[in-house]
């Protein structure tokens, strides 16, 4: 048995779960729930509608029926309380109908539900369909779903006031440390992890001091977390002392990863970003990353994306000669006789060239601030191959190795 | 215990009955030398310019990353090339790179926290090109610690460089040799088309050299 409460008012939600903790909200002025587990404390149907009432006040529509979408039906169509409700007389146009169904049931002369249930199920498929098929189960009482129970949205926030203002970090910490556990806890209780954090730190000043870390993956572990946070706070500090904070979790499923028995163990990832970050503190937060391959022509055609390594399948192995770039690229003085390069003279790298191979003749982005123009050469020195270009000036790029 | 069991463990010796697992390279002739690169154990490459270290690195990162395991390069020179690695067949997806701006402080610090952070199949440590008064005041202490971190682990710690650096702490070392520069083609006309490198074990060290070739991209 099911019952439903139809009306205005924004108490909805809270009226239902003082019968159930589980209900529906169809609608913002609907909400049914089941009513099953209730006779033993109010008694019969009728009981329990008057127990309703009494909560709900009586500017509401109230029913009880066999069934969820029955009960709605009642509640949006009979004024105060209904208990097991005749529908037969109900119009049709109480039903969700389509234009062109509504047209056809009028011009066949049907216009109530008791009417539309004595129709074949099977004509009626044959005429309208699956929609059709679900109208008429609904005018027999026959429609029998789950409730799509309500769930409120959780926040995972959390402000302190301080009484006085602190300007060191590591007091800070601890309480930062407090409001994460709170907040890894409530993720964990729900069954959700975060992928951003965002820490606001109110300072004396009367200004913020926002720090916003986007997690690669998403993790609830409170002591990794509060790890990130310490480090970004430690390379960006605040310029006064805080006198209140808040902290807010983004929350997003939790990563599902099967991994297979035989493949190998590979770095844990919340430890893994932990290391990554004490990484960026040294080198820098450019400079670490996964060299990512792009659709270009540009003599360095890869860029390092600053994320964590995936598995993916891997492209098949060849012996290829590897290069290496001299970054930045090393300034030469190259003679040339008929065009080509006979003699180079570099910090460090000097002598005849063996062999020459080239121009290549690049060009591209001139649409853009940055483009390039250059002529390579591959060419063998008695110690070493290289790569060479003339941009304006004559640069040795690397090496092959 | 018997005397050389009490002398081992008192001196601090110990002794490694088990055979260390190890990863070929994917170079048949380099393979049949010295099998592969040992793991949980340092292993050094050195050469001088165009010698074909690199080209032995990408091998072994295309070996590793093709087991689906995670690596990290470690460029003290920001001298990495992408474009190469992946022709290679390395899963760039699967590497971590880290570019130290010419500061070799700041990639041993970076391999440090790499090596004990654990999970990795092979992290390269790519000293090339560092200047000796530099690499002549690295502390080999450094180079006991990795041995100490990786050991009991499935990681190789690979160095580059062109001088050894790690000796004593290494378990393999590899001197690597330019042996032929292939030019294809009429005379003013020529395409670099390839090297043949040539690799000595010179820990442990063994009398047969690994030839093999690489062709240009």
């Amino acid at each position: 048995m099911f019952a439903c409460i139809h009306g205005p008012g924004a108490e909805l939600p809270q009226i239902a779960e003082a019968f159930s903790p589980f209900f529906e909200q169809t609608t913002p002025d609907t909400v049914v729930f089941r009513i099953d587990g209730l006779r033993r404390l109010y008694g019969t149907h009728h009981q329990i509608a008057h127990a309703i009432e009494l909560r709900a006040g009586n500017d509401v529509n109230i029913s009880i029926a066999e069934t969820a979408e029955a009960a709605i039906l009642a509640a949006r169509n009979f004024a105060g309380v209904t208990v097991h409700p005749d529908l037969n007389a109900l119009d049709i146009t109480t039903l969700p109908l389509t234009d062109e169904i509504s047209e056809v049931l009028d011009s066949w002369g049907i216009h109530t539900l008791a009417q539309l249930a004595q129709l074949p199920e099977t004509g009626i498929a044959e005429r309208f369909g699956p929609a059709g098929v679900s109208l008429l189960r609904l005018a027999r009482g026959a429609v029998d779903r789950p409730l799509k129970i309500f769930r409120p949205e959780i926040t995972y926030d959390d402000r302190i006031q301080l009484d006085h203002p602190i300007s060191l970090l590591e007091p800070l910490l601890f309480l930062i440390a407090r409001m994460l556990n709170d907040q890894c806890e409530k993720l964990q209780s729900h069954g959700m992890a975060a992928n951003e954090i965002t820490i606001r730190l109110e300072l004396e000043t009367k200004t913020e001091h926002v720090r916003t870390l986007r997690l690669p993956i998403p993790m609830r572990e409170s002591k990794a977390l509060l790890k990130l946070l310490q480090m970004d706070l430690e390379a960006h500090p605040p310029e006064a002392a805080t006198a209140a904070l808040g902290l807010s979790l983004k929350p997003v499923n939790p990563r599902t990863v099967q991994n297979g028995i035989f493949l190998p163990v590979t770095p844990a990832p919340d430890k893994l970003e932990l290391t990554l970050a004490r990484i960026r503190g040294i080198v820098g937060e450019d400079n670490v990353g996964v060299p990512e391959l792009l659709n270009t022509h540009h003599p360095h055609p890869f860029r390092l994306a600053p994320r964590q390594p995936l598995l993916t399948d891997p492209p098949p192995i060849t012996i290829r000669h590897a290069f290496r770039y001299f970054r930045p690229p090393l300034a030469a003085t190259v003679e040339l006789q008929n065009g080509r390069p006979t003699r180079i003279t570099a910090s460090g790298i000097h002598g005849k060239v063996l062999n020459a191979s080239g121009p290549w003749r690049t060009s591209g982005d001139w649409w853009t601030p940055a483009p390039w123009n250059r002529d390579e050469w591959d060419i063998t020195l008695s110690t070493a191959l290289y790569r060479i270009y003339r941009e304006q000036h004559w640069y040795i790029e690397g090496t092959y190795d | 215990m018997n005397l050389n069991a009490a002398l081992s463990t008192a001196l601090g010796f110990r002794s490694d009955p088990k055979p260390r697992e190890i990863l070929p390279t994917g170079l048949p002739s380099l393979d049949a030398i010295i099998e592969g690169f040992p793991r949980g154990a340092i292993s050094e490459i050195i050469g001088p310019d165009s010698s074909g270290k690199t080209t032995l690195i990408h091998s072994l990162l295309a070996a590793s990353t093709s087991r689906c395991e995670v690596c990290s390069y470690v460029d003290t020179n920001d001298s990495f090339d992408p474009v190469t690695a992946a022709a290679a067949g390395v899963a760039l997806s699967q590497l971590v790179w880290i570019r130290c701006g010419h500061n070799a402080g700041h990639a041993l610090k970076a391999a440090d926290y790499l090596l004990h952070a654990g999970g990795f199949g092979v992290v390269v440590l790519d000293l090339c090109q560092v200047p000796p008064r530099i690499a002549n005041r690295i502390p080999i202490s450094y180079w006991y610690r990795f041995r100490r971190a990786i050991e009991n682990t499935p990681a190789i710690l690979a160095l580059v460089e062109n001088e050894p650096m790690a000796k004593s702490c290494a378990s393999l070392m590899l001197e690597m040799k330019r042996k032929k520069t292939a030019w294809r083609g009429a005379p003013g006309f020529e395409l670099l088309r390839g090297v043949e490198l040539e690799a000595l074990s010179r820990k442990p060290v063994r009398p047969a050299e690994a030839a093999f070739k690489a062709k240009a991209i």
